[in-house]
């Protein structure tokens, strides 16, 4: 019971801190902005001779692909951003208290994801430029996913934040991590064409599962057939693939949550 | 009187570093009680060992009681603490920051609401309450800290270093809140201060250097061992007036930062006939009783580097607390 009410007070903590930060608030529009309706339309005009035209609608490709970003980008900062309350000494507050480090975890976790998800949703009011189309169960299965999607990757960033004990080594995060995965995914681009190496490299990220399958649900299975995951020449089923991106958060999870419970 | 911290042989290592070096001492339920040394000396190290955010290498410790290795919740339950560095959600409001403790320490809702109204006043921050905390001055954020510290009526209050970095006037009103609370609540307060003047508040004190306790005792004790007056003089030539006093009066001095000094019993008669043989040349001559500072470089051969206007504020402050008549208790 105790532990409840703990974890839910450090939800909270990071739920006012986000809505209090009007910057932040309005930057999360800006980068997907920029690469769905600056980027997206400069390639599907030069490459692929204008949205909407012909068989394939690169915007309407990338779209879940942006709102994958946001949820990858979002999550794993905000798992992170343990290092600024080590840094600013708050962390101290909470692990003094008389509360589980696991509730700590875990409060941090949910408090990541839900901002991660509340930005996701954010990129809705995208829809009617990437011309899809999505029914109210949809919306809210895709929005499910995001909380799972969400989950996993800001588990993957306390674990981060567990283990770097400093501002630069954040930057180093950023570098080292957070680009390659994004890159390394469907995110931008179909996995079918690919070279065998940059193929296999995709396969090996779990996060290509993730937006893999929030393409699913915004361009329908059927749609998005020629540009799934395949693995051992079977597509990936959205259902695996939410699988793959549980099983990934699982181990993150414990993992982060181990590495909080190590004491000096 | 029970003991409300009991430590034994306790001992923490950072690799080849001994923080702490084999340390045992007991602190009464209801006193104040302090630790002085210089940065560095093993202060905050046993100090968050106690509060549980460390581990000992080795010994044990209990508070109220609990022992902090397999008792954790329950020590950190008995315990409050103001560290040395800020720990406030700036970008919460004073409000927020003591919701979230009462959260984090499962205090029950209905009596949240009171406590926080009770501390909030007592740290007269109850009308900055909506305030974010970005916005307040040092100070205001150290007494939020003291606040929050005491919102679970913890049974031992650290204070980590409390008036680190502040003014004079916020450290003198911080000490203000600090004794007056202790009067009313019989909470046991564990002190750690490298400001000397600070540490004469404490009931007992104990001078820690390089891991170890060297000399605890109550702060007139402590002094006593240092024997005598202390006399400082400034000189033409340090060199030249240590061998004259040496030769003429058999004191050997020793040089500080303020001149050369020496101890002496009655050191106001002493000094007519000083500066009336003198030969070196002499720039001025002071004479004051011992203070903390003396006792830990008796006990060391070194000084602790105090903050300039430190004791010029504790002056202060002693004066006005025996002009409202309640300095008995911490002379």
């Amino acid at each position: 019971m105790s532990n409840l009410r703990g974890v839910y007070i450090i939800w909270y903590r990071d739920l006012i801190r986000f809505w209090r930060d009007r910057a932040r608030l309005i930057t999360a529009f800006i980068m997907p902005f920029l690469f769905l309706v600056v980027f997206g339309t400069g390639i599907a005009s030069s490459v692929f001779g204008g949205a909407g035209d012909g068989d394939f609608d690169y915007i309407q490709f990338m779209y879940p692909g942006i709102i994958g970003m946001v949820i990858l980008f979002t999550s794993i900062m905000t798992g992170v951003s343990v290092v600024w309350d080590r840094e600013f000494g708050f962390l101290k507050e909470v692990l003094v208290a008389p509360i589980s480090r696991t509730s700590v975890a875990i409060g941090k976790a949910l408090g990541g994801a839900t901002i991660a998800t509340i930005q996701g949703i954010f990129m809705l009011v995208f829809i009617p430029f990437a011309h899809v189309s999505l029914s109210v169960g949809g919306a809210f299965l895709l929005i499910a996913l995001m909380f799972i999607f969400s989950l996993s990757l800001t588990s993957m960033g306390l674990l981060i934040a567990s283990r770097i004990k400093s501002m630069e080594a954040f930057q180093v995060v950023v570098q080292m991590v957070l680009f390659p995965l994004f890159f390394l995914s469907p995110a931008m681009f179909p996995t079918q064409f690919l070279p065998a190496w940059l193929g296999t490299a995709v396969k090996f990220n779990p996060v290509s599962y993730g937006i893999d399958s929030l393409r699913q649900v915004v361009l329908g299975s059927q749609e998005s057939a020629m540009f799934g995951i395949e693995l051992f020449g079977y597509r990936m089923p959205i259902i695996l693939d939410i699988a793959v991106v549980a099983l990934f958060g699982i181990v993150m999870g414990t993992l982060a949550i181990r590495s909080f419970r190590v004491q000096e | 009187m029970r003991n409300i911290i009991e430590v034994e042989h306790l001992v923490k290592k950072f690799g080849d570093l001994v923080a702490v070096d084999d340390v045992s001492f007991e602190v009464v339920e209801g006193e104040i009680f302090g630790f002085l040394g210089p940065n560095g000396a093993g202060k905050t190290t046993t100090i968050n060992i106690l509060c549980t955010l460390m581990r000992p290498t080795s010994g044990r410790a209990s508070l109220n009681g609990f022992d902090v290795v397999r008792q954790q919740n329950e020590v950190r339950r008995s315990l409050g603490l103001v560290f040395q560095d800020p720990s406030l959600d700036i970008k919460l409001s004073a409000l927020q920051n003591l919701e979230f403790h009462t959260g984090v320490y499962n205090i029950p809702r209905s009596l949240s609401k009171q406590r926080i109204e009770e501390v909030l006043k007592m740290v007269d921050l109850w009308d900055r309450r909506k305030d974010v905390v970005e916005h307040f001055s040092g100070g205001m954020r150290r007494r939020l800290e003291i606040g929050r510290g005491l919102l679970h009526y913890p049974k031992v209050l650290f204070l980590d270093e409390p008036t680190l970095g502040l003014d004079p006037q916020t450290r003198f009103h911080i000490w203000n809140y600090i004794l007056d609370l202790r009067k009313r609540e019989n909470i046991t307060i564990f002190l750690t201060t490298h400001y000397m003047d600070e540490a004469t508040v404490a009931d007992r004190i104990a001078i820690i250097d390089h891991g170890k306790i060297i000399a605890l005792d109550t702060p007139d004790a402590l002094k006593r061992m240092v024997g005598g007056d202390i006399v400082t003089l400034k000189t033409e030539d340090a060199e030249a007036a240590v061998a004259e006093i040496r030769e003429q009066y058999n004191i050997e001095a020793q040089r500080g930062s303020e001149g050369i000094f020496f101890e002496v019993q009655n050191g106001e008669e002493f000094i007519p006939t000083l500066v009336n043989n003198f030969k070196s040349g002499l720039h001025s001559i002071s004479v004051r009783r011992p203070t903390l500072d003396d006792v830990f470089m008796k006990l060391t051969g070194r000084e602790i580097r105090d903050e300039v206007g430190g004791v010029a504020v504790m002056k202060k402050m002693w004066a006005m607390r025996s002009a409202r008549g309640r300095a008995g208790r911490f002379h």
